[in-house]
């Protein structure tokens, strides 16, 4: 196990020239016991890319975000974050991830800019250091006026966007996304999807974006369909829409997942 | 959207960042701490119940003799205010490791556990932010006591501080294990009756261990297997700027053990377990 301060410079050369891939998931499986709930995954973000992780409920989406960041140990495949393995290399590699959790994870007693700061610390970074990137995330996701306001005093659409933020303090190079838009009304989930848009293309952060929501997915984006542990999918929505057989995204995903109509409609809606 | 197109340099952290990293959860730690301020006052009511009523109902009828490390006879609410002291700790090590497991439940455990540094620097980290406050506990309680007439030597400001460090790290790491083993919040409560209130009762914290061996030799056997004894042993001589040889290595070793159990045991995957039956995702 290594400090974050390890650092390989063959690696940063790699990554800068765009060898290595911003996140790599190599024939990863975990299980709960006797249940089985990732099996043999394997996918790779690319450098500045945005990439859709689409699954319905329980296709085990959390289990593998929480193997990304090292939540969970990772005992069969491996995932590396610019190369840095996960199991051998977390300090290396969780110094280039930036993640937002399903759950709000806020401490709603500490103000907007405690928050941040709280997080710049866990990352090492010095006072003078993190107010000013504090700042600039902050600026980044249009909440500079609510610094000093508690976390309690902010909507749901609102403290996700701090946590967002928050993940960004550290200026990591890959941002993992769960379902980050559970529970907010149509306009924030708009406004957050298309920051985390922005901050990707801006940055040239690799974003991996779980989601159950088809009507999240542009034509643009990667898409992996992940389903009961598997991968069933991944490409483009057309790759996807071509090899499935189907009209449309919607339709592929029923024939890819099997779910039926009634149980499409509540992991997502129309594409 | 205000992102601007240059990408700049991304932070790495260096060896200092250690030291950050655990002031800064030791900042949080306080910041928590000052906003509960229901929390600070419930932890020094509750000694304070002891030595106000309890020792001043027993101080009629109980003065202790002379014994180490006390030149003279002593006030039984002088005897219990080590004891009282330890109970301080303990309860908020217990409490800070409640506080983990709801953490855990709600996830803000995440949020420490995802930072860079290895994972036993950061529960490390922890049980230093927990000790920092018990100790701010204590003397305060400490005040308390001695506004309340209790006899102090002047030093003892001073020189309990190592041992009220080197305990509150010890009970905060128990506190720690005993998290691991617990896999959701409601089990605490049943950990607080079986593992705090026998520990407390079963030392030196309220009576003499000579006067337990008088009255129930097997009660004075199991006070002497209880590491709590020798946090309140340390405790009590290191207030009258003695050491007790044997405290001080019952409670170092217990506290490496402790943590090193701690460290072992802690599975950040249970919590999010617990939280994610029959969710999906």
């Amino acid at each position: 196990m290594d400090g974050p301060g390890i650092t390989a410079l063959t690696r940063t050369q790699e990554r800068t020239a765009g060898a290595v891939p911003a996140l790599a998931v190599e024939a990863v499986s975990h299980a709960y016991g006797a249940r089985r709930a990732l099996n043999e995954v394997s996918f790779a973000v690319p450098t500045g890319g945005f990439v859709a992780l689409l699954g319905p409920n329980g296709a085990g989406k959390t289990t593998l975000l929480s193997l990304v960041s090292r939540l969970f140990d990772t005992r069969h495949g491996r995932i590396r974050v610019q190369g840095f393995d996960i199991a051998r290399q977390p300090g290396a590699a969780l110094a280039e991830l930036g993640v937002v959790f399903q759950a709000r994870t806020l401490d709603l007693d500490l103000t907007v800019r405690d928050n941040l700061l709280y997080h710049a610390a866990l990352h090492g970074m010095g006072l003078a250091a993190a107010r000013a990137r504090v700042a600039a995330v902050l600026r980044d996701v249009d909440l500079s006026d609510r610094a000093r306001d508690k976390a309690r005093q902010l909507s749901g659409g609102q403290m996700r966007r701090v946590e967002i933020a928050r993940a960004l303090v550290h200026e990591p190079s890959v941002l993992v996304l769960d379902e980050p838009t559970v529970g907010l009304d149509v306009a924030s989930k708009a406004a957050i999807l298309e920051q985390v848009r922005g901050l990707s293309c801006a940055r040239h952060v690799a974003v991996l974006w779980a989601t159950h929501l088809l009507d999240e997915i542009e034509p643009g984006d990667s898409v992996i369909v992940l389903h009961a542990g598997r991968v069933l999918a991944q490409g483009s929505p057309a790759d996807i829409v071509a090899a499935a057989g189907a009209a449309d995204l919607r339709s592929a995903f029923r024939i890819l997942t099997g779910i039926g109509p009634a149980s499409a409609d509540e992991a997502g809606g129309p594409a | 959207m205000n992102t601007t197109a240059v990408a700049p340099p991304r932070h790495r952290p260096g060896p200092g960042g250690y030291l950050i990293c655990m002031r800064g959860v030791i900042w949080r730690e306080s910041l928590r701490f000052v906003h509960q301020r229901a929390r600070f006052l419930a932890a020094l009511v509750r000694p304070l119940v002891w030595l106000v009523i309890f020792a001043a109902g027993w101080r009629q009828v109980l003065g202790v003799s002379i014994m180490p490390p006390y030149h003279t006879y002593i006030l039984y609410s002088t005897y219990v205010v080590p004891g009282l002291m330890a109970m301080v700790q303990f309860f908020y090590g217990m409490q800070s490791s409640l506080s983990m497991v709801y953490d855990r439940e709600m996830g803000n455990m995440r949020v420490l556990l995802v930072s860079p540094f290895p994972r036993w620097f950061l529960l490390v980290s922890k049980l230093t932010a927990s000790t920092v406050i018990s100790v701010i506990q204590c003397y305060a309680f400490l005040l308390a006591a001695w506004l309340w007439g209790v006899d102090l030597p002047q030093l003892a400001w001073i020189s309990v501080l190592p041992a009220l460090l080197l305990c509150g790290f010890m009970l905060g790491a128990m506190g720690m294990v005993l998290s691991s083993l617990v896999r959701q919040l409601e089990n605490f409560a049943g950990v607080m009756n079986f593992v705090i209130f026998p520990l407390f009762f079963a030392s030196s914290a309220l009576y003499p261990l000579w006067q337990v061996q008088q009255s129930s030799p097997l009660l004075y056997q199991a006070c002497q297997l209880n590491p709590f004894t020798y946090t309140v042993e340390l405790i009590r001589f290191s207030l009258y700027s003695t050491m007790n040889l044997t405290a001080l290595a019952v409670v170092a070793g217990c506290t490496v053990a402790f943590t090193a159990a701690a460290i072992l045991a802690y599975d950040p995957a249970r919590g999010l377990m617990a939280r994610r039956q029959g969710a999906g995702g």
